[in-house]
């Protein structure tokens, strides 16, 4: 008997499994290697990758927990495979998307063309708690405004992939993405090696060439920071992660001031300027001027700085408002509007609780949909409707009467799972994926991404920030005959 | 650099050799007992004496006995500068500056402080004591080690062997006064056999016997003193220890040893001067522990300039005891 023997895709899209049990293509011979291993094996590589993780320091605080200490972020060591044509829908569509929407920003904080064409309803824009008058008219150093993104998408039980959605302000998980693939390079070299995986590690590389490419030719020793809110933010691990990878400065809010008008560090020998930072901080708590004044995180004086064009930022101050989740329901309009061209990566159906129609349905259908508020992140402010309570679901009955603009509501996507280590055994877990972008001078998309799984039995809830977890993504290349390798 | 992270090295590396120092001083006194039995206060209590922080000590009403004060010493939450609050300072300093230090040296200082967190670290320590205290100093010549052979020998690692000279240069002169002042005023018992192995263990609380015996043979309480505060070739002296400050001071700003255009420069070279030039019977004349008092608020100062000089501290009241 085998470990995949007993394993049941049952209704669901599984990424390694067809529905008959027979491995795809592309993890065959993962599979393969899997299943003669002997007893106890795989549970064995599942806790050196962890041992290994810890001993890096991989670790995550989960907001709200007692302790507010160092978890690693949960591993799983069977990775998700994605196959070369899927992949070519993805990357291009993931172009195609993150150029929509870099006009989009710029279009409504210059122009406002969109708007005033009525595609996308400008009170719903202007009204948005993270547009920014304050960048109103600015034209950001080449005209970037979403540097790094971190896409969300979802493959449904047809096979079909879906964006769920965008992350423009300050996306994370990419270090997780390149130690994961450290780790599991150690844990299955034979199968990675005979694969020919997509590498990412070359990110770090790429991240730099667009943060350079935001500098002047003119400026002489240009210097690059990344801006991190400190060792207690919960992704203080990636901050340091990218500046150590990219071999840039490391700072805090503390460490910076602006003086005769541009932005300098606190060094040992003095102030030393500072050209483009990578900043990983919410734009509320960038400036005490510009944005809230009792952030004690930020730099007093950065956004004139900025505006002055005297520093460059990544991701520009005001992306917010393309994150937005009612946005996104317009995003395939936005997609049409600029390129011209359908999206080649959809939205998930999506019900927009502004529309009156669209409100009426939503409130009679709870029970069958994910209802999700406009402007949180990491899963929370949501509602699975299937999965909650009569009283749940009244609350958020109210809420959305209270509030219609603030919610948006889409059907329960049948998540596609991934074997996932469970026990001694094997069992599917949901996953999504996120794959990163970079917007630089082209528009660079990571081979593969983190895929995020659910660890809990049946939950759809990936989000590291309420305990799910997460695996390596193989993007394989093109044309690789998965027989000749058995 | 970034003064923040000059300040963090600076501080990680204090601590680290504080821990050690204590986990020292305790190991001797633990041998010294044995071959000394003596009254559990004035066992004990030098210990205390050592950190200058008896006060914290007696109004927390502890007591001078071997439970006590290992606990205090090594164990004690509430205590600032007890080990285990040393290597938690150290690994959040270590923490912040990760991007600086090399993975082997986070490893281990992760390492190290996760172990002695383990129920079993306190079982050795009451069970088999001088296996615990021998771990903890061995983890720490490591993490030196480490820190010499795989980091950049750059302005971060200067910075760090500022830190724990400084504080290896200030625990020294603490052991060398308190023991002096508590063993000389047993004058009849100067030149017996107990009073020699008393002598012996001050020099072994800086790890200074077998060099010592090399260079000095016989054990009197002034050449010790003069050992450990003058001697250019060992490691622990005073003397030494200040002159590595000096040399990574100067190579930090470049300008060369024996000038200075910085205050901390100038203080730092004056006190070496006197170092340099003083004879240890001008040190008895004034008083040893008048000496060393002295040279501690010297320290201090220096410390302090430190701070205002490189890491962008603004300038506060003086206070008795070092922490960041």
């Amino acid at each position: 008997m085998t470990t995949f023997s007993t394993y049941d895709p049952e209704q669901f899209f599984d990424e390694l499994i067809t529905a008959n049990g027979i491995p795809r293509p592309g993890a065959q011979l993962l599979i393969d290697k899997i299943n003669t291993l002997p007893a106890g094996e795989l549970l064995m590589r599942q806790k050196e990758a962890e041992a290994l993780l810890l001993k890096l320091g991989i670790t995550f605080n989960v907001y709200g927990e007692e302790a507010g200490t160092e978890k690693i972020f949960p591993f799983d060591i069977i990775p998700r495979i994605i196959d070369s044509s899927d992949w070519q829908q993805i990357e291009t569509g993931l172009k195609q998307r993150i150029f929509a929407l870099n006009e989009f920003l710029h279009d409504i904080y210059n122009d406002k063309k969109i708007l005033k064409d009525k595609v996308v309803p400008e009170d719903l824009i202007l009204s948005s708690k993270t547009y920014r008058k304050v960048c109103e008219g600015f034209t950001p150093p080449r005209k970037i405004w979403c540097h790094v993104t971190g896409t969300d998408l979802v493959r449904d039980s047809d096979g079909s992939f879906y964006v769920l959605e965008d992350n423009l302000r300050c996306p994370s998980g990419v270090s997780y993405v390149l130690e994961n693939r450290q780790v599991l390079k150690r844990t299955f070299p034979y199968v990675f090696e005979k694969l020919q995986v997509r590498p990412v590690d070359e990110y770090p590389v790429k991240l730099l060439e667009m943060l350079e490419y935001l500098i002047p030719h003119h400026v002489d020793k240009p210097a690059v920071g990344v801006l991190t809110p400190g060792i207690y933010n919960s992704a203080y691990f990636e901050h340091s992660f990218l500046s150590q990878q990219m071999g840039v400065e490391l700072v805090e809010g503390q460490d910076l001031v602006v003086q005769d008008g541009y932005v300098h560090m606190l060094t040992t020998k003095g102030l030393q300027r500072v050209d483009v930072l990578y900043r990983r901080l919410d734009d509320d708590f960038l400036d005490p001027k510009a944005f809230r004044p009792d952030s004690l995180l930020g730099v007093p004086g950065l956004m004139e700085a900025y505006k002055q064009g005297r520093i460059a930022m990544a991701n520009a101050p005001g992306t917010g408002v393309a994150d937005d989740k009612v946005v996104y329901a317009y995003v395939p309009e936005i997609i049409k509007y600029y390129t011209g061209e359908d999206p080649i990566l959809p939205n998930v159906p999506t019900y927009i609780c502004r529309e009156d129609n669209d409100r009426k349905y939503v409130l009679e259908n709870l029970d069958k949909l994910v209802v999700k508020a406009a402007n949180e992140s990491g899963g929370y402010g949501m509602l699975v409707g299937p999965h909650a309570s009569q009283t749940e679901r009244q609350e958020f009955a109210k809420k959305i009467t209270d509030e219609p603009r603030n919610y948006i509501a889409q059907p329960t996507i049948s998540l596609s799972r991934v074997p996932t280590i469970v026990g001694d055994g094997l069992e599917g877990r949901h996953v999504d994926l996120r794959p990163y972008i970079i917007f630089g001078e082209d528009i660079y998309v990571q081979p593969g991404g983190l895929t995020r799984v659910a660890l809990k039995k049946g939950s759809l809830v990936v989000n590291s920030s309420q305990g799910g977890g997460s695996k390596d993504t193989w993007v394989l290349l093109p044309g690789i005959d998965q027989k000749e390798m058995l | 650099m970034l003064s923040r992270v000059a300040n963090a090295i600076y501080w990680m590396n204090r601590y680290i050799e504080r821990a050690e120092n204590i986990a020292r001083f305790i190991d001797v006194n633990l041998n010294l007992q044995v071959d000394v039995p003596s009254e559990e206060r004035s066992q004990w209590s030098p210990l205390i004496m050592t950190t200058g922080d008896q006060a914290f000590f007696e109004k927390n009403s502890n007591e001078y006995t071997q439970e006590g004060v290992l606990w205090f010493l090594t164990f004690d939450r509430k205590y600032p500068n007890s080990i285990i609050n040393c290597l938690a300072a150290a690994r959040e300093n270590g923490r912040s500056i990760r991007e600086i230090i090399s993975s082997e040296m986070w490893e281990h200082l992760n390492h190290f402080y996760l172990e002695m967190m383990k129920e079993e670290s306190i079982k050795m320590a009451l069970l088999d004591p001088h296996r615990f205290y021998n771990i903890i100093k061995m983890r720490s010549h490591l993490f030196t080690g480490l820190m010499d052979c795989t980091m950049n020998h750059g302005e971060a690692w200067n910075f760090a062997r500022i830190g724990m000279m400084m504080e290896r240069a200030d625990k020294t002169s603490r052991i060398l006064d308190v023991k002096y002042f508590m063993l000389l005023r047993q004058v009849d018992m100067v030149n017996t056999p107990i009073d020699n192995i008393q002598w012996i263990s001050v020099l072994r609380s800086a790890s200074a016997f077998e060099m010592y015996r090399k260079e000095m043979h016989q054990v009197t309480p002034n050449k010790v003193a003069d050992f450990l505060i003058f001697n250019k070739n060992f490691p622990r002296s005073i003397y030494h220890s200040l002159s590595k400050v000096q040399v990574c001071l100067h190579r930090i700003t470049g300008t060369p040893v024996g000038t200075s255009k910085s205050k901390v420069e100038k203080h730092l070279g004056r006190l070496m001067a006197d170092l340099e030039y003083t004879e240890l019977s001008e040190v008895i004349n004034i008083g040893l522990h008048e000496f060393l008092d002295d040279l501690q608020t010297k320290l201090n100062v220096i410390d302090e300039l430190i701070g205002t000089t490189f890491f962008n501290i603004k300038t506060q009241a003086q206070s008795q005891s070092s922490e960041q």
